[in-house]
């Protein structure tokens, strides 16, 4: 056995880089149009009636949710529209034919995907300046929910676009797990103004912990401790990455 | 000397459906080799398995000494594969499409060699052109420049001829012929016979995922069929042909021999017996009718 094929791997994570950088209207622009319309609206409707954390203003609140959620949305799409067009057109076979490992194919479509939640995340938020300032009290924190949460949906990305065979596939797995998972995590509200029942639903849901952990990066507060966040949120994306590992191994569905 | 290609035991089942039912086969270094069949044979199924885009259920491929699986690795910078299907990356140019293969092989810096395939294959002008803006031709010309980026010893190219129109089919095998002749392996799949024969030192005829017949062209020609004489006659055939019985084929009687006198015997002896010939053509054996009774009799 040879050592590993870094150049490789280098190649194929500024493929998948490329790829979403030369339509970025689509892959960049539109997600953060979307998302400032969600602010505008839900800021204009609320903000006068609504205060979270005792003193946090509604449209303040809202940001760094609407942000991590771009995050994860842009991740999940990166790798799984990715993957699941390269199987549909057939070209996936350029990166199954060179000696690439399936270590290497698992971390350069995760990090794409990353990097593109990064960038449309930071648009989310640069847009939001329109509306509201709003900027890190521990960046630190911010930084490492985005890094974590981000490889968690590129790697649930990863899943989808191996497993779906068509785009209505795609899309149901986009609309019937990510999609409420997203919504139900807290991203327009503090769980904590949720009925208890919902409460204790929500603390089963592990998106919640990732906007949760983010957002204390932007204030300081949040509904649980963000360390305890940080552990769910790293156990959740071990057990995952460890199963998207295991997959790309079998060569499931990409080496018949 | 490693064999370019060692296939042993090559087991393939799709669920209930065995697409490869025990290949055995070795292509030696420098063999220009033809791997021919019906559709559905079990071709494709056996170059993506050497490829490693397929597991075998079953059974081992190396390439130049190295397993597909346990060293793919080696294997796969060994090997360039031309897949059948028209496939390409619409996101990128011609240029940007042979830079990226080329990275994933390892290979940083490889303009010089990547300028030299699109000159050889006649791409220099399309080098920025979006994969989208190519013909179908120019597109299986990029495939086989994929294929090439990293200077495989072996190379394989599954059906690259089909659909491809006369001119460059011709522009295409030349430029293998040569890459042969440099010392490359070549495995190739197509349906059309006569290119096969002309091209290949040796074929392997499959049917049904098992090899039929492996030899030599030339054999592989001797074995099945000689030289035939085809003759049109006015009226019947006449007696005292020195005990020789033509076949009837519609119109025509035909006469077969190993052996050019013979046949030419058998002509004067007709011109003799006062056989009024209206026409008459002499055949050489093609791999077409190999091809044909080898089928037949593999049935
Ligand atoms: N992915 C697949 N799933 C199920 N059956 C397949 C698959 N790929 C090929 N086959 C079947 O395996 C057999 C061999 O196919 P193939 O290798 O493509 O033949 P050839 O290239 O000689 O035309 C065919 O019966 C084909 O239908
Ligand atoms: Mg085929």
């Amino acid at each position: 056995m040879s050592g590993a094929n870094l150049s490789g791997f280098k190649t194929l994570l500024y493929k998948e880089l490329l790829r979403f950088w030369k339509v970025s209207l689509q892959t960049i622009g539109a997600p953060v149009l979307s998302t400032v319309l969600y602010l505008m609206i839900f800021s204009h409707v609320l903000d006068s009636h609504v205060t979270v954390y005792g003193a946090i203003e509604y449209t303040a609140f809202l940001v760094p949710g609407l942000v991590m959620m771009a995050v994860l949305q842009n991740a999940f799409a990166n790798s799984s529209s990715s993957l699941i067009q390269s199987k549909i057109t057939g070209n996936i076979v350029f990166v199954l034919l060179p000696p690439i490992s399936y270590r290497e194919f698992y971390a350069a479509y995760v990090l794409a995907s990353v990097l593109r939640g990064v960038l449309v995340g930071f648009g989310v938020w640069l847009a939001s300046l329109i509306f509201v300032f709003v900027a890190p009290k521990a960046p630190l924190w911010v930084l490492i929910f985005t890094l974590t949460g981000g490889a968690i949906l590129g790697s649930l990305g990863v899943i989808a676009g191996i497993w779906a065979e068509k785009f209505d596939q795609l899309a149901g797995f986009q609309n019937f797990l990510i999609m409420p998972l997203t919504m139900l995590a807290g991203v327009f509200y503090s769980v904590h103004s949720l009925p208890v029942f919902w409460l204790r639903v929500s603390h089963f849901n592990p998106f919640f912990y990732m906007i949760d952990g983010f957002r204390y990066g932007f204030f300081g507060v949040s509904d649980v401790s963000p360390w305890l966040s940080l552990s769910i949120v790293s156990m959740f994306l071990a057990v995952l990455a460890a199963l998207t590992l295991r997959m790309l191994a079998s060569g499931y569905k990409l080496r018949g | 000397m490693t064999a370019a290609i060692s296939v042993r035991g090559a087991v393939k089942h799709y669920g209930a459906l065995q697409a490869l039912g025990g290949v055995d086969l070795d292509v030696a270094q420098g063999e220009f080799f033809a791997l021919l069949g019906p559709n559905g044979a079990g071709k494709t199924t056996l170059i993506s398995a050497l490829a490693g885009l397929i597991r075998l259920s079953a059974g081992s491929i190396r390439v130049m000494g190295h397993d597909v699986v346990d060293d793919y690795r080696e294997a796969r910078r060994m090997v360039g594969v031309v897949p059948q299907e028209l496939v390409f990356d619409p996101f990128f140019s011609v240029r940007e499409v042979l830079r990226l293969q080329s990275g994933y092989f390892g290979l940083k810096r490889n303009d010089d060699w990547i300028d030299e395939l699109l000159a050889s294959l006649d791409l220099t002008k399309k080098a920025d052109a979006n994969m989208r803006q190519l013909s179908g031709g120019m597109k299986r010309r990029v495939l086989v420049a994929q294929a090439l980026v990293h200077r495989p010893p072996v190379i394989v190219l599954d059906e690259p001829t089909a659909g491809v129109d006369v001119e460059l089919r011709q522009g295409l095998w030349a430029f293998v012929r040569k890459l042969n002749e440099q010392g490359h392996t070549i495995v190739l799949t197509t349906h059309y016979l006569e290119e096969a024969q002309t091209l290949c030192n040796r074929i392997a005829m499959l049917k049904a995922g098992r090899i039929v017949a492996l030899d030599n062209t030339v054999n592989l020609l001797r074995a099945v069929d000689g030289h035939t004489l085809r003759v049109r006659i006015a009226g019947d055939l006449p007696a005292g042909l020195n005990g020789a019985a033509p076949e009837r084929d519609g119109e025509h009687w035909v006469f077969a021999s190993d052996d050019y006198t013979v046949l030419l015997d058998r002509l004067v002896a007709l011109r003799n017996a006062g056989a009024a010939i209206t026409e008459f053509e002499v055949g050489r054996p093609d791999l077409e009718k190999v091809f044909v009774d080898v089928m037949r009799r593999a049935e």
